[in-house]
């Protein structure tokens, strides 16, 4: 009960902790055994980019679920919890109301209208080159702040927990989650997010057994003493929410962003059919809540147990309180094991946004815009690793190039740019008859750059990394402003340019995503080969190889 | 060719399917964005301490978050069961 029991300097955190490494080689071995496994079943695109729509709404409910709990909401909202209290909470409900939107408005159509990516389902009706164009932009900008966010996060992460020079451990991450990605695929891709998730869920939940044992199993125990140590405005909304627009403008960011994540949308794919996809929403978000109700009480667990001013003595942003908390209640051993599952959630969440990025790549830009759909299976196939292999190494450059930088921004950013790129232009290819080529690449298009710019102008970029006096704009995030402006452009260009054939076309749509794709007659040997979603999910634009 | 009746069928689905996910992203939003708009402009409620330890701020946030899982469920219960029969009766 007392803060100062675990003095900052008393800590092995940082020093090369043989249960850590023990546990972190463990993980990379079984996951390297599951993406051999995975290797020899992946034969075509339709296995390398949708684990041939076998993946069980379980298995996807928890895959979903390891994309999303990255790094960053393990010991970030752990760590502000255990800094500000309450506001904290204010994080992780905004983080977790993105997931009823996907589920009523994105899973079932998405999945029912489209193959690999969400472009798919844009361009299901309207020109191929320039929707694909527009949308591959939007996914790509999301995917590579995502990625410089975690690889940069990685590295300092894992300087702070192994005492790995930064370079060293991007590097790691990089190839490591290279290998999964070239060989293993979507198949591996989605074990390593199961396998994770699991190590999460379950490393969370000891923790946090073992600091409610000391409260007698009551939270209410655990932040009454918090209220005591630290006064009660630590139960109340604290600092964090002092211009109410802003909030509203993160939410609103937060929430719709969901929808337009390549790498969680992507993963509907994965399912053999809509009941499949809405079900696996219905269990990611049950494990997601739990997740962060569980990541509450480990923030004010450090809070007592570790104490505010050891936690920021290790790192100022509070992002060790987690780690720290399993060394007090568990000792060295608990320490590694929660250290070795933050890295493997670092290449779990790496490995989905790069498999997203390249099927941007080669299934919209390669397949569908400059070979206009004619390439054969194995040339797809090529792309589609080379193209995996290119963003891997990009990733590892990027996350070298942007060492030392705050990138905590790039998340919030790649939450707007999906919000305004993405989201707005997918639900209106869905709903409304009138939606046209154009208004779906202005659309598109004005989404990303506002958000880009806007965010460019904010007081994050301005004050905190130019060093500037003020900014010209207000808000640090801008999706208050990009999502309707994108929602407003769409539709009015939509109105000002008509496209008879887009509208015609809508029927067509509308029985698709409702019904599924209508079983096409395939010859018997290449329905055997290949798998059940890949003879169902053949969009109309791209005919079937077969 | 689906007949003329089995697409008015299909169109008055669809439109339920829509309105039901309306309906329930509204509810979200609702939720999420009264809580917040409590958390921006009523601090002291929010502060208030029900029991010792147990402030309206974290119940409501912990409330949030069990009702966006739970609306969730609603519609997976609608369209396991209402949703998913009409369409098979379509498919027929």
């Amino acid at each position: 009960m007392n803060p100062t029991t675990t003095p900052g300097t008393g800590t092995q955190l940082g020093q090369p902790n043989s249960t850590a490494i023990l546990f972190f080689l463990l993980f990379v071995g079984v996951t390297l055994g599951i993406t051999y496994w995975a290797a020899r079943k992946t034969k075509t695109t339709s296995e390398f980019f949708a684990a041939g729509g076998g993946v069980s709404a379980l298995q996807n409910g928890f895959a979903l679920a390891g994309d999303y709990m990255s790094a960053a909401s393990f010991l970030g909202i752990a760590g502000l919890v255990a800094m500000s209290g309450f506001d904290g909470l204010i994080y992780s409900v905004g983080w977790l109301v993105g997931w009823p939107v996907v589920t009523f408005l994105i899973a079932e159509p998405l999945r029912n209208l489209g193959k690999y990516t969400f472009a798919d389902v844009v361009a299901y009706r309207l020109k191929q080159t320039p929707v694909r164009l527009a949308a591959a932009l939007g996914t790509l900008t999301v995917v590579s702040f995502y990625l410089i966010a975690q690889m940069v996060g990685a590295g300092n992460l894992i300087h702070l927990l192994f005492g790995l020079s930064y370079e060293a451990a991007v590097v790691i991450v990089g190839a490591v989650m290279i290998l999964y990605v070239l060989f293993g695929g979507m198949i591996a891709t989605t074990w390593v997010q199961i396998v994770k998730a699991v190590l999460l869920l379950a490393g969370a939940s000891a923790l946090a057994g073992a600091v409610l044992y000391k409260f007698g199993f009551n939270p209410l125990a655990l932040f009454n003493e918090a209220a005591t140590q630290y006064g009660a405005q630590t139960l109340a909304p604290g600092a964090l929410v002092s211009n109410p627009v802003e909030t509203i403008s993160l939410g609103l960011a937060l929430m719709f962003g969901t929808a337009g994540l390549p790498h969680i949308l992507m993963r509907f794919y994965t399912v053999p059919n809509a009941k499949a996809a809405r079900s696996s929403v219905f269990y990611a978000t049950g494990l997601i809540g739990y997740f962060y109700l569980v990541t509450f009480i480990l923030g004010f667990g450090a809070s007592v147990l570790v104490g505010r001013q050891a936690i920021t003595s290790v790192d100022k942003g509070g992002n060790m309180a987690a780690p720290m908390l399993a060394e007090v209640v568990g000792g060295t051993g608990f320490l590694g094991f929660i250290s070795a599952v933050a890295f493997a959630t670092i290449l779990a969440v790496v490995a989905g946004l790069t498999l997203s990025g390249a099927a941007a790549l080669s299934h919209d830009l390669w397949s569908s815009v400059v070979r206009k759909g004619e390439a054969p299976e194995h040339e797809q196939l090529k792309v589609a690793r080379l193209a995996s292999l290119f963003l891997g190494v990009l990733a590892v450059v990027l996350g070298v190039a942007f060492k030392g930088q705050n990138v905590a921004f790039m998340v919030g950013l790649a939450f707007a740019i999906a919000a305004s790129a993405n989201f707005p232009a997918l639900l209106l290819s869905m709903a409304w008859k009138k939606f046209t080529t154009y208004g779906a690449v202005a659309s598109m298009l004005t989404g990303s750059f506002s958000a880009v710019l806007l965010i460019f102008l904010s007081p994050t970029v301005q004050v905190d990394l130019l060093k500037n006096a003020s900014a010209m704009f207000p808000l640090k995030n801008p999706g208050i402003i990009t999502m309707p402006l994108a929602f407003v452009v769409g539709v009015l260009v939509s109105l000002l340019f008509p496209e008879r054939e887009s509208s015609e076309r809508f029927a067509e749509v509308k029985h698709r995503m409702h019904m599924g794709a209508v079983q096409a007659p395939v010859p018997a040997a290449a329905a055997a080969k290949s798998s059940a979603s890949e003879s169902s999910a053949t969009p109309t634009p791209t005919p079937s190889k077969a | 060719m689906p007949t003329k009746s089995q697409e008015d069928a299909l169109e008055a689905l669809a439109a339920s399917r829509w309105r039901v996910a309306a309906v329930l992203t509204g509810a979200t939003l609702v939720a999420y964005f009264g809580f917040i708009l409590l958390v921006a402009f009523n601090k002291p409620l929010m502060g208030k301490q029900l029991t010792p330890g147990l402030s309206v701020g974290i119940l409501l946030g912990a409330i949030v978050i069990v009702t966006a899982w739970a609306l969730t469920g609603i519609y997976m219960i609608w369209a396991n069961g209402k949703y998913d029969r009409a369409l098979s009766q379509l498919r027929r």
